[in-house]
């Protein structure tokens, strides 16, 4: 499979990747590891006229500390990310995900600005996106602004990324330090995608409660989501066999479950209450 | 609006090479048609099923899922960079004597994968070579030869490196005498 013709140029800095963006009428799109962007233009489902080819912009590779957020450079593949020091150290459950993305080989390749900005459903980055209140910070015609995942993703590959822009990094939250994390899926045989995917987050302060949870869901449906419901059932309360039951019993309550030749609703919402089942009881309960 | 073909120049297999082709080439066509170099495989075209795998700057790649001119100034390895008839790499030699393959269409990309796999982690568990196989695709094997393959490569590899280092030893202790 061929994709049609384009013309293709390299920016070699971020102002100049928004500058060719604009001189390209609209027919111009970025791209860095491809591994999103070229399965849809070898499908000829999206057809630009020239592709401006970002990967040599080497600023947008770092990851580093800010705060109480991690940067993570738009150009830092799923492989580096699973390995980075920085990442594992501070926010292990970016690593546990970004590792079970994919193959091999896909993520040698496969970016996390370019993964977040083709915002698709059934990513499994989002999951952790969303437990980890990420940030997504773009580089725009008026200068730089910055949009929580939950506002920058609005549809099944439609984001608010405003036109002649450039996602530079991803921010993510670093968890208390008390906290554990874990990211489970049940994913497609075939395509390996989340069926559905749960990133969970949570630790109990020194009286024994459950003082810190976050949950984020993706897979099931048009878009992620935190599971709310879940976590405000189980802040303040001692871990147990019962109580994760009992909350995860609600994981279904935010989302929308969708409904495909391969799972129906009914199942993903089952599938939803399990697997944030599993992941509260290997963070919570086991040792 | 006509567009221009552009210089691509990769180094395959430790040798510089160089075509113009159109900005829409796969750099799995341009490896084929262009460079001669038809080891390398195309199965699903999908980036599914890993036949056509290569190294591109030490990592492993799918090379149907990426452009020639993506790969402008990398180093590329494909299976012919490997090993010839009369010294198989220890993977190929690891894949024949463990018939890790049967019709062989998938064999340059696994290999491929593989030494991807190898080059991250030496000593893998049979867990972590299943799952470093994710993302390639045998219709034959059912696998189970292959992950012997592996196995017995990651340890003819070891053992390569392990007298490469004695021979540099001994090679220092040598000089070292001479000079002294």
């Amino acid at each position: 499979m061929i994709p049609v013709k384009f013309d293709y140029i390299h920016a070699e800095s971020v102002e100049q990747a928004i500058r060719l963006q604009q001189e390209s009428n609209g027919e111009g799109k970025l791209i860095a590891g491809g591994h999103s962007l070229l399965p849809l233009m070898k499908f000829r489902l999206t057809e630009p006229g020239v592709l401006i080819d970002i990967s040599r912009i080497s600023q947008l590779k770092e990851v580093r500390k800010e705060g109480d957020r991690i940067v993570v450079g738009a150009l830092t593949t799923h492989h580096a990310a699973s390995n980075d020091p920085v990442i594992k150290e501070h926010i292990p459950l970016l690593a546990d995900t970004v590792r079970q993305i994919g193959d091999l080989q896909v993520r040698n390749r496969g970016t996390i600005g370019g993964n977040i900005a083709h915002a698709d459903p059934a990513a499994d980055l989002p999951a952790a996106a969303f437990a980890l209140d990420a940030q997504v910070i773009i580089q725009g015609e008026d200068g730089e602004e910055t949009m929580p995942v939950d506002q920058f993703i609005v549809g099944p590959l439609i984001t608010m990324m405003p036109e002649n822009s450039i996602v530079t990094a991803v921010s993510f939250a670093i968890p208390p330090r008390h906290t554990r994390s874990v990211y489970l899926k049940y994913f497609h045989p075939a395509s390996g995608y989340p069926v559905v995917g749960v990133a969970a987050i949570a630790g109990v302060d020194e009286s024994g409660v459950i003082d810190f949870v976050r949950i984020g869901i993706t897979g099931v449906g048009d878009i992620a989501y935190r599971a709310e419901s879940v976590e405000q059932t189980l802040l303040g309360q001692t871990p147990s066999e019962a109580m994760i039951q009992e909350a995860s019993r609600l994981a279904a309550e935010e989302g929308e479950m969708g409904n495909d030749f391969f799972t129906s609703s009914e199942y993903r919402e089952h599938l939803c209450k399990v697997y944030t089942e599993r992941a509260l009881r290997s963070i919570l309960l086991a040792n | 609006m006509a567009i221009e073909d552009r210089e691509v120049t990769v180094v395959v297999n430790g040798q510089e090479r160089s075509a113009a082709v159109e900005p829409r080439k796969l750099l799995v066509h341009y490896l084929r048609d262009d460079l001669g170099l038809t080891g390398t495989h195309i199965g699903c075209d999908t980036s599914q099923c890993g036949a056509c795998s290569i190294m591109v700057n030490g990592e492993a790649v799918k090379s149907c899922t990426m452009l020639a001119v993506q790969a402008e100034g990398s180093e590329i390895t494909t299976v012919e960079g490997l090993g010839s008839i009369e010294h198989l790499h220890p993977m190929q030699q690891s894949f024949w004597e463990e018939h890790g393959l049967q019709c062989g269409y998938c064999t340059p990309g696994v290999i491929m994968a593989m030494l991807g796999l190898l080059k991250e982690n030496p000593n893998p568990s049979e867990e972590e070579i299943r799952e470093g196989m994710e993302g390639v695709i045998c219709r034959c094997t059912g696998y189970q030869f292959i992950v012997s393959a592996v196995q017995k490569a990651a340890k003819l590899m070891a053992e390569a490196e392990e007298q490469k280092e004695e021979t540099l030893v001994a090679n220092l202790v040598r000089e070292g005498t001479h000079n002294g």
